[in-house]
């Protein structure tokens, strides 16, 4: 067990760190001690990875020292972090995905014959024995970009312990895993904390911190506000000291009143960039007035289902009806003209086109329509009148129209696209991950705004791999495995386990 | 972009090309099928090698119904898999078709046809080749032609001034990875658009050059001193390929050597697991400790160093002077065989021969005379065979041949 | 930050207008030190060599601007240097390198060329317009070849521009050196190297006496309308859109394969313009080297006026004033003219890699949004 004798393995003493217009982490204090599991929880922009970022020398604090075992060390480069044993699994790996698995492992530490010339088939059971020591199956001669995210995440870990690390940072590591997956990873997180490693584990989700963690430490801010055990807390304690006030756990909401079947497909069949089926055999219907919720882990077919009900993909197979009009295979535009509005799932890339003022991102869809436009010539009154009560409205917090989309907040950006999406005539929403990486107080504003239109008779279809999103907003939940619906509940009955488990392809 | 494409495929482009070809050659050709003196094709095999006599029209008319019938199923997207093959199998046929075509009636030597090939795909190779280093570290050079050039004049220029061919050619080579090194400097350190990084260095080439030219090397009496012919021991006694293969000029040999060991390289060692995993994931590559810049500059030096040695092969192993602009493209279609050969070494030199080949094969035309609807086929027809070749091979290739992830993007820490 | 700087970053913010300025300034300011320093380095190569650089740059000042009739043939020298700027410019805004102006150049010019010389005995009011929409389709043809490859195939414009350069000029070749039948050549000229020459009908009103012709004013309209056709059309946002962010079009409904397409053509209708222009004002006849460089130096242009249409004109005076005044430069200080060259090319360096310029002279990086997108990697 883990006293007050065990040995601290590593320490960070005021740690302080600033970006331009923000400070990232305040003063920030913490320590590990050998063979412990420590729990960084806190929200978007907590300064968690930026403060893990510091210790494995991606960063460099402004102010404050870090102490690996007991000895003072300045880390210039994650390549010195790896030196003094500290391995880092990033919320995006940092995989080759066209190598394989034993090539992404010794990258950098290669095992070689003549000094020069790979040596695939040692480094292959260098592999083999970690594997069998810390229960962490992997093959070595797989292809990395064939491999399931799960079994990516675990690459990692062993790219880390290859290099003899014996602190271990995961950035995030259950964001996209199944509930399975992620007790899995747990059960290889003992695995490893039994062997006398010691882990970091960064993460915003409450339920797995009770689970694993031995210690807890909340930043908000970029301040420590607190640090605790599993057992001296709860959910909504954590939830508390994580936002800092008393968060409403579920969004307020009168019972759905659905009308007619506004959006539907049958037998839809879309593929993915590599050919594969990603969305086979997909029938939904979505009425008026009801928000329908996919929930599903990433990768699952959600995007491409998303790109085919807005014309950004051609379906192979299946129909897709609109208020009545099919429109499988339509252009995107035609499918917005008939009244669909779609907040995209990458927001900067698809959204937005980033380096263009607010007026102009205003109009993304509807540059060509009046009033904004007579015939080929643009109405710039027009344009901007629009683009300020959009600003008004939506409470998007930006000093001018004129600044570049690029300028601001993810928060605002994504109220920005959802003002923009509201602001046309439309009856159905289609909105992919519409909360991703933003800010409470915007999540909660789209929330409220989404339902509000659900209550003015808006058909919703709404994909998140949020779990809690899903499952506060939805009426009706589908739960979408490897291209396939694989069940459709009731919002009301549903619970997380269950959900979790139909997810991960069980039923 | 492929999912987002609407309306036509690529297959169905190429299906049509063939398609077309196929009716061209069944109306060529039919008019000639049942007469009772047939024009036969000589193909030769080197001087006292084996002669192949091929009726012509009967044989073109077969591949005219070959191209023909499966051209068509090729339109329809409903086949596209069983048709794929068939098209594969067409392309095959393409050179033997058209050096049959050629030879109607005449005789020409396939051997030489092959040396010709090997000789004009040289500077191609040599140059995907220095494309190959630069863009698997992931920095897009289009600055081949440019690096070219700049070999070419400065090697020509040390030969006029020192009289040693061979420093010449290290003058080539230096001078290719100077323009790199800047090239790099551009694109590396400063971030500038890889692309108009590499214009600059082209636009500079040219100036530069021209400006010697005209400044120095014209007033110099230049001998025509071109490398010699060095045949290898043995090997070149070898009957039909020995000589085609081991009785050639250095840079041809260096180009060899080049391609397998680049290979090798690449695939097999240390630095090359590391120049991949900088081109594919520059930033999973510097976490491990690899220094993506040196990485990229290395590369991108030794690719210019490549690029000018194909530079030499220009001044100093064919003509044996320097004209303006005398690499006439060949750096871009190096580019297109680079592509072509999906960024592999092999591959690359796959297509740099097909591009050879599509060269030789216009001044085979020449030789032979051939005829289109009754008067000489002009010059300029066949001059352009090789930039017509590039961008039907680049319209049919690219997008299914994936290039490194990170290529393009500048590394920032 | 302190709080003062961020309240002045606020108040920026606030002032559009004043922010327009200060962004216009500083868009001004790097090219005009680019160019300086281009020349700084000119004179210490002509140095170098041991020639004259007073000499030689007083040479090109009084060769380009010094004198009405040098002002005069600096106008007629930068008139395709401006249009086919803009057709560089233009496929840069939709994020398309157009580096084939020079084959739609010949494309534009060989048309006119036909219409010029065929159509003897028409009123000029109707054969100089012909002969000019005829350059402008040629080149939009020319154009939207790579453009139609790029978007159907996401095969790179740039090496099939280059590839559509060799073959235009090696048709050109065909055109003008074959001899049996002549098919544009003149039999007239013995060195083979150039067409018939136009009608008189054809040719573009001129200032008596001078080179001048009409050509300079189109130079100004057709500034004046990519302008307007960029930034107060919805055609224009659609261009600027794809080249801008892809993605986002297509989410915006733009088709962005149609509109690859159709900007690739408009910018090699701008390029035949020019070549009409030349062949129909000054030459009045098309010879195979006509315009050798012309679209390297077309990509300087719009570099240095990045990319803003109505920069171009000074951009394409400035090209145009270098090339015209080198001959006296030549002349002057026995130099090759090929020094101008190298200036042009270090010219284009220290435009496109500004990081250059900004740090000798420690001028502030870019804003975000600020940066310029050029092109993209292969098959994207």
């Amino acid at each position: 067990m883990i006293s007050d004798d065990t040995p601290i393995v590593l320490e960070a003493q005021h740690i302080t760190k600033h970006f331009p217009g923000v400070v990232a982490n305040d003063d920030v204090s913490l320590h590990l001690r050998q063979g412990e599991i420590l729990a960084l929880l806190g929200e978007n922009g907590a300064g968690k990875s930026t403060l893990m970022n510091i210790l494995y020398g991606l960063y460099h604090q402004d102010a404050g020292e870090i102490w690996v075992r007991g000895v003072p060390q300045r880390i210039a480069s994650p390549y010195e972090a790896i030196k003094l044993g500290i391995g880092m699994v990033h919320q995006h790996f940092q995989l080759v995905p066209v190598m394989t698995v034993a090539e992404n492992v010794m990258l950098g530490a290669e095992m070689t014959r003549l000094g020069f010339f790979l040596d695939i088939s040692q480094a292959v059971k260098h592999i083999q024995a970690i594997s069998r020591q810390y229960g962490l199956v992997v093959d070595p001669h797989a292809l990395v970009a064939n491999l399931p995210v799960g079994t990516q995440q675990r690459v990692e870990i062993v790219k880390a312990l290859y290099r003899h690390a014996d602190i271990l940072i995961l950035d995030e590591p259950t964001a996209v895993l199944t509930p399975q997956e992620s007790a899995e990873l747990f059960q290889i997180m003992r695995s490893l904390t039994r062997q006398q490693k010691s882990i970091i584990f960064i993460t915003h989700k409450l339920g797995e911190v009770l689970t694993v963690a031995d210690r807890i430490i909340v930043l908000r801010g970029g301040h420590v506000v607190g640090e605790t055990t599993p057992s001296a807390t709860t959910q909504s304690q954590l939830a508390a000291m994580m936002v800092g006030r008393e968060v409403l756990l579920r969004v307020q909401k009168k019972p759905a009143q659905p009308g007619a079947v506004v959006l539907e497909t049958r037998g839809l069949c879309v593929l993915d960039d590599r050919q594969r089926m990603a969305v086979d055999g997909v029938d939904l219907q979505v009425r008026a007035g009801e928000i329908l919720g996919i929930a599903g882990v990433q990768g699952n077919g959600q995007t491409e289902l998303v790109a085919a009900l807005t014309g950004l993909r051609v379906p192979v197979a299946g129909s897709i009806t609109v208020n009545g009009h099919e429109v499988a295979g339509a252009t995107p535009r035609r499918i917005s003209e008939l009244g669909v509005a779609h907040i995209p799932e990458d927001r900067q890339r698809e959204g937005l086109v980033t380096s263009y003022p607010l007026i102009d991102n205003a109009v993304l869809e509807m540059y060509y329509q009046p009033p904004f436009a007579r015939g080929v010539r643009v109405d710039q009154p027009a344009k901007l009148g629009h683009t300020q009560r959009l600003v008004a409205e939506f409470d998007v917090r930006t000093p001018n129209i004129y600044v570049a989309a690029n300028a601001l907040s993810g928060g605002n950006q994504q109220k920005f696209i959802v003002a923009r999406e509201f602001s046309r005539p439309i009856n159905v929403l289609i909105a992919a991950q519409p909360t991703r990486g933003i800010d409470v107080g915007s999540i909660e504003f789209i929330h409220q705004q989404i339902v509000r239109k659900r209550d003015e008779g808006m058909a919703v279809l709404l994909v998140s791999a949020e779990l809690d999103e899903i499952i506060a907003l939805s009426d009706r939940i589908a739960v979408m495995y490897r291209g396939k619906f694989v069940a459709l509940l009731d919002a009301a009955t549903v619970n997380r386990e269950q959900l979790g488990l139909l997810m991960a392809g069980g039923v | 972009m492929p999912s987002y494409r609407r309306g036509i495929s690529r297959q169905q482009i190429i299906a049509a090309f063939f398609a077309i070809i196929g009716i061209l050659i069944l109306l060529g050709y039919a008019p000639h099928l049942g007469q009772p003196d047939a024009t036969i094709s000589r193909l030769t095999f080197g001087l006292g090698g084996p002669v192949l006599d091929v009726p012509t029209a009967i044989v073109m008319f077969s591949i005219g119904i070959i191209y023909f019938s499966s051209g068509i199923p090729g339109l329809l997207r409903r086949w596209e898999r069983t048709t794929r093959w068939a098209l594969w199998l067409n392309s095959l046929l393409f050179v033997p078709m058209v050096l049959i075509a050629a030879a109607a009636g005449k005789q020409t030597n396939v051997l030489t046809m092959i040396a010709e090939t090997l000789r004009l795909g040289t500077p191609l190779a040599l140059g995907a080749l220095a494309g190959l280093y630069c863009e698997r570290s992931g920095v897009i050079n289009i600055a081949i032609e440019g690096m070219m050039l700049f070999g070419a004049a400065f090697g020509f220029a040390a030969l006029i001034f020192t009289g040693n061919i061979w420093l010449g050619v290290l003058t080539a080579i230096l001078l290719g990875g100077i323009a790199a090194l800047l090239h790099g400097w551009l694109s590396i350190h400063l971030q500038t658009d890889q692309i108009v990084s590499g214009t600059v260095i082209n636009i500079l080439a040219i100036g530069v050059t021209g400006y010697l030219r005209r400044s120095y090397l014209l007033s110099s009496p230049g001998g025509r001193v071109t490398l010699s012919t060095i045949p290898i021991p043995l090997l070149s006694d070898i009957p039909l390929i020995g000589n085609v293969l081991f009785n050639n000029k250095p840079i041809f040999y260096m180009m060899l050597v080049l391609i397998v060991s680049t290979h090798i390289a690449l695939f097999y060692t240390r630095w090359g697991l590391r120049i991949r995993a900088v081109g594919e994931n520059p930033r999973a590559a510097d976490i491990l400790g690899i220094n993506v810049y040196r990485t990229r500059y290395l590369n991108v030096v030794v690719g210019g160093m490549i690029a000018g040695l194909a530079g030499a092969w220009f001044s100093l192993e064919t003509v044996g002077s320097f004209d303006d602009g005398m690499t006439s493209g060949k750096g871009f279609i190096a580019l297109a065989a680079m592509i072509f050969g999906k960024w592999t070494p092999f591959g690359a030199f796959g297509g740099a021969m097909l591009f050879g080949f599509a060269e030789a094969l216009g001044t085979r035309f020449q030789i032979l005379n051939v005829e289109l609807w009754g008067s000489p086929l002009p010059i300029q027809f066949l001059q352009t065979l090789p930039y017509i070749t590039t961008i039907v091979v680049l319209a049919g290739l690219i997008g299914r041949a994936t290039p490194p992830a990170a290529i393009g993007q500048p590394y920032k820490k | 930050m302190t709080e003062t700087t961020q309240q002045h970053e606020q108040l920026r913010w606030k002032l559009p207008a004043w922010r327009l300025i200060k962004y216009l300034g500083l868009s001004f300011l790097v090219p005009v030190l680019a160019v300086f320093t281009a020349l700084v380095l000119g004179a210490l190569i002509i140095w170098l060599t041991g020639k004259d650089w007073m000499a030689a740059y007083i040479g090109l000042w009084q060769g380009s601007f010094g004198s009405p009739g040098a002002i005069a043939a600096t106008l007629v020298r930068s008139t395709p240097f401006i249009i086919t700027g803009l057709a560089v410019a233009l496929g840069f805004k939709a994020g398309l390198f157009n580096i084939g102006a020079e084959g739609q150049l010949y494309a534009g010019a060989l048309l006119a060329v036909v219409v010029g010389t065929s159509l003897v005995g028409w009123p000029a009011v109707i054969h100089v317009p012909l002969a000019i929409v005829a350059g402008a389709v040629g080149g939009m043809v020319w154009g939207a070849i790579p453009g139609y490859l790029k978007a159907r195939t996401g095969a790179h414009e740039v090496i099939n521009t280059i590839m559509l350069n060799y073959i235009a000029l090696r048709m050109t070749e065909w055109l003008i050196k074959n001899r049996t039948p002549y098919i544009l050549g003149d039999p007239l000229d013995a060195s083979g190297s150039r067409t018939r020459f136009i009608a008189a009908s054809a040719v573009l009103p001129h200032i008596p006496n001078t080179n001048l012709h009409v050509g300079i004013l189109m130079a100004g309209l057709l500034t004046f309308l990519v302008y307007w056709l960029l930034y107060h059309t919805t055609i224009g946002f659609e261009v600027r859109t794809i080249g801008a962010n892809p993605a986002a079009a297509r989410y915006a409904g733009i088709r962005v394969p149609r509109t690859m397409v159709l900007a690739m053509a408009l910018s090699g209708m701008l390029a035949g313009l020019a070549g009409a222009g030349e062949v129909l004002g000054v030459e009045r006849a098309l010879k195979t080297d006509f315009f050798s460089g012309l679209g390297f130096d077309s990509i300087a242009v719009a570099l240095l006026a990045r990319s803003n249409p109505l920069a171009m004109i000074a951009s394409g005076l400035l090209w145009g004033g270098l090339l015209n005044g080198a001959r006296l430069m030549q002349v002057r200080a026995e130099l090759s003219i090929d020094v101008i060259k190298i200036v042009q090319a270090l010219i284009i360096m220290f435009v496109a890699a500004d990081q250059i310029v900004r740090w000798i002279y420690r001028i502030r990086p870019h804003e975000p949004g600020d940066e310029m997108t050029f092109s993209r990697g292969w098959g994207t």
